[in-house]
């Protein structure tokens, strides 16, 4: 792809070197190296997953039986409220965009750094502030908030638990992800290669790109919805009280304009991820790039649409529910289209069936299933069915952690060694691969089935005919964890005693994997010209073609 | 090399000279004017459609001129519109709810 | 990209690439603009349910003091628009003095709306009072939304205040320049969207009767 390939200094520390203004930790919270930056959202964002996974076990557990296992009710919704918020502001959100963006989309475009390295170290404060706030909140006097990471009013503005602290936290939140997703979009207009023409950007940049538009355009809806709420708690104004004439549903509308594009700020880089790794391992140029790239756009579009259908029964008008189930079978056809591509992708590769290639299948899978069972919440008939139980959790499981989850383990296996220098060992990570997916799925999948018998979700007890469904997934929810756990042990151990990478272990031919690993301080020594596009696979291609 | 246009000159800026911003300031006063006193007229539901007409008005005459955008490049006007058809979209989308009630 | 800063090694390389910060600026305002549209939008529908009560409340506000705060932020966007041009022009002191009236002018808009408000405030008119409570839910939530949006507004023409301060520090401490102005122009885009935010709010809360 470019000249200016440098050899691999396979013992060089590159950006971990830096001598700075500051040293020890002040070297990293105040550096304004995008590098840095991202892997301080690393390990902020690995430490809030951690946390909210154990409330997920704990739940689980609590589950196992009906009537109380281990906890009491209060603690209970407290342990789901603090999960959600957890995992969708502090992990899923920040998680591939704010982690692998900022470590790698400077990289993937042959510039030097996002074009405001500051704001970026801002971005990184806030989100920062917000998490130790939503976490503080737990322990303030009032008690946790207890409203689950929707707020929905009326009953946010009436309990006395913290939901002000919750609620400042998510905006907080917000702010952070804005700032990233502006300046994400200046630096790909701004900061490419010469001779990186937009068909010639990787295609995470492409979905990074997309991504950052939600972000810019639909995070200050949330941060105004809960404004008011904040505002109604304070003064009792009057917008979101249906005493004073204020309409609940309306805050559900303003809820969800943001939070259903907010789904897709969190699937739409992790189908990125998907699309930059199958052409490295099927070592084949990837199948219909540009269908790829617009889909990507068509999906933050079209996704920005389709909020209602969350709200098919609460009175809305038929009409509206109508149009919302219509666009939402519409953005459908996007996904499908960058799965299909996919598919087509590896379709004669010359495949090598490495780490971050088992990940990425386990996830073309279940994003699958969780975009199926989407179309069916997105039918007015079924969605009546189903409605607020344990179908839609499952769903939103699949796509967030079968999706999001697995496409950010793929990333972290894919690109350890560029980001760490180090390589990892094999064997434990196809067996972290196999537990977490065999997990995954024994978890999560009993809950289709009790969704459909009529288990709701967020609800404490339940009936003796649920249980066995019950305990299934709470066996599931223990496999997962061990394999999440010997992936972390195995990462880890890699990045104490692993063996040093090469520049480009993968065969990859994006601009990443042209400079050392890890990379220098400014990644490139002289800016590369780009002269083809990213997935030049020609060589493996040319052979002669085995028909079939 | 750079499809983004103008990379070359991008410290270069159009000068607005001081008469055309005082014409257009005149102009934001008359349009003022105009709303104003239009409001004092029963116009029924025309009232809203007419007062946001003349605000739009308005604001384009201090995006373009004021802010710029006319001298911008191309990208810029496209981010603008970007940003404007979204939140009427969120709007349309949302009275596709209230107003069939 | 400033073209210049390709092929040159690292140590080399200072970025500076004005349209593209102004590009970033413009995608700031668009979530300011989207801030507020939520508002709008909160607007529309609740004066799409209580057409009547909205006209009855609005019937309360003064149209002579809105009028006036309107033309005062048009003659500060003027004010801050010329500025650009004198800084072009290297007339570092007409800059200041016209950085400085916009300002003033902020101020004067803020001591408007602050004795507005405290009418609003002195005839029981304030969210929550048992005045306002004793109206019907349309005049309630009208009035709710006239001290979230014009709250919210005042308090952008405050942060707006403080930048316009830190440009008119940077332009006397020579920072901002006739070469080097971009900052002077980000902040005056920021106070051009608080006008235009303005241009809206004037007529959809004063002009309704």
């Amino acid at each position: 792809m470019t000249q200016a390939t440098v050899s691999a200094g396979a013992r060089s520390r590159g950006f971990y070197g830096e001598k700075g203004k500051y040293s020890g930790i002040r070297g990293w919270i105040f550096s304004t190296d995008h590098k840095r930056i991202g892997l301080l959202y690393l390990v902020s964002m690995a430490g809030f997953f951690l946390l909210a996974v154990t409330f997920g076990v704990l739940m689980r557990l609590e589950m196992l039986s009906p009537g109380k296992t281990i906890m009491e009710p209060q603690t209970y919704n407290t342990l789901f409220t603090l999960h959600g918020i957890m995992m969708i502001f502090l992990f899923i959100i920040p998680g591939l965009p704010a982690v692998f963006g900022n470590f790698l989309l400077p990289l993937l475009i042959g510039a030097r750094d996002v074009f405001f390295p500051r704001l970026n170290l801002l971005s990184w404060w806030l989100f920062i502030t917000g998490g130790l706030l939503a976490l503080v909140s737990v322990f303030l006097p009032g008690g946790a908030a207890d409203t689950g990471w929707t707020f929905y009013v009326p009953y946010s503005i009436r309990t006395n638990t913290n939901v002000l602290p919750a609620l400042f936290a998510a905006f907080i939140l917000g702010f952070s992800s804005i700032l990233t997703g502006l300046n994400f979009i200046t630096t790909i207009h701004r900061m490419r290669a010469p001779g990186m023409g937009w068909f010639r950007m990787p295609l995470f940049v492409w979905s990074l790109y997309a991504t950052a538009w939600i972000q810019v355009l639909a995070t200050p809806i949330i941060g105004i919805t809960l404004l008011l709420v904040a505002l109604e708690r304070w003064f009792g104004v009057g917008i979101f009280d249906p005493a004073l004439g204020g309409d609940p549903v309306l805050y559900q509308h303003l809820f969800w304009i943001y939070s259903h594009p907010a789904v897709y700020i969190m699937i739409l880089p992790g189908l990125g991820v998907a699309s930059e790794i199958l052409p490295v391992f099927a070592r084949r140029t990837i199948f219909g790039y540009k269908f790829i790239a617009f889909s990507s756009v068509a999906i933050a579009g079209l996704g920005s649409l389709v909020w209602a259908h969350h709200m098919f029964t609460v009175g809305m008008s038929y009409t509206g529910m109508f149009v919302f189930s219509l666009l939402t079978f519409l953005v459908s056809i996007p996904s499908a289209i960058k799965i299909f591509n996919w598919i087509a992708t590896l379709y004669k590769g010359s495949i090598v069936l490495d780490v971050p290639l088992l990940f990425i299948l386990s996830f073309i899978v279940q994003f699958s299933i969780g975009g199926f069972t989407g179309l069916m919440l997105g039918a007015l008939a079924v969605n009546i069915h189903v409605q607020d139980t344990y179908f839609v959790v499952g769903h939103f499981h699949y796509v967030m952690f079968g999706g999001t989850g697995f496409a950010l383990f793929a990333a972290i296996h894919y690109w350890f060694p560029k980001m760490f220098g180090k390589m990892y060992r094999k064997g434990p990570a196809v067996l972290s691969w196999i537990l977490a997916t065999l997990g995954f799925n024994t978890l999560y999948m009993p809950f289709f089935f009790l969704g459909y018998m009529g288990m709701p979700r967020r609800y404490y007890d339940y009936l003796p005919e649920y249980q066995s469904f019950h305990v299934i997934a709470t066996v599931g929810s223990w496999i997962l964890v061990l394999g999440i756990i010997i992936m972390i042990v195995n990462l880890l151990y890699a990045l104490k005693k692993g063996a040093p990478a090469l520049a480009n272990p993968w065969g990859g031919k994006t601009l990443e994997w042209t400079v050392p690993s890890p990379p220098p301080t400014e990644n490139f020594a002289t800016i590369p010209v780009v002269t083809t596009g990213p997935y030049d696979f020609s060589e493996y291609e040319q052979r002669p073609a085995e028909h079939s | 090399m750079h499809d983004d246009a103008t990379a070359q000159q991008s410290q270069t800026t159009h000068t607005v000279p001081y008469s055309q911003y005082v014409l257009i300031w005149f102009g934001l006063l008359a349009l003022t004017a105009l709303t104003v006193s239009l409001a004092g007229i029963e116009l029924g539901r025309w009232v809203i459609i007419t007062a946001l007409t003349i605000a739009s008005i308005k604001s384009l005459l201090v995006l373009n001129i004021f802010m710029h955008l006319r001298f911008e490049d191309r990208v810029f006007r496209m981010f603008a519109l970007v940003a404007f058809v979204t939140l009427v979209i969120f709007l349309v989308l949302t009275f596709f709810d209230y107003a069939f009630h | 990209m400033s073209g210049t800063s390709h092929g040159i090694p690292a140590e080399a390389h200072v970025h500076r690439d004005d349209t593209g910060s102004r590009l970033g600026m413009w995608l700031f305002l668009f979530t300011e603009l989207i801030l507020f549209g939520g508002l709008f939008i909160v607007y529309a529908v609740y004066r799409f349910s209580h057409p009547d009560a909205f006209h009855l409340a609005a019937a309360e506000l003064n149209t002579f003091v809105g009028t006036v705060n309107t033309i005062i932020l048009l003659t500060s966007s003027l004010t801050v628009a010329m500025s650009i041009t004198a800084m072009q022009e290297g007339r570092k002191a007409f800059a200041l003095t016209l950085v400085g009236l916009t300002i003033a002018l902020a101020l004067a808009f803020l001591v408007n709306k602050y004795f507005e408000w405290g009418h609003k405030f002195d005839v029981g008119i304030y969210p929550g009072s048992p005045e306002l409570l004793s109206q019907p839910q349309g005049v309630i939530l009208y009035f709710g939304l006239y001290f979230i949006m014009t709250g919210l507004h005042a308090l952008h023409v405050i942060i707006g205040m403080a930048v316009l301060m830190y440009v008119f520090n940077a332009i006397r401490r020579g920072t901002i320049h006739a070469t080097s102005y971009v900052r002077l122009e980000s902040g005056a885009l920021y106070w051009h969207l608080v006008d235009i935010i303005w241009i809206f709010l004037f007529p959809l809360f004063y002009l309704l009767h």
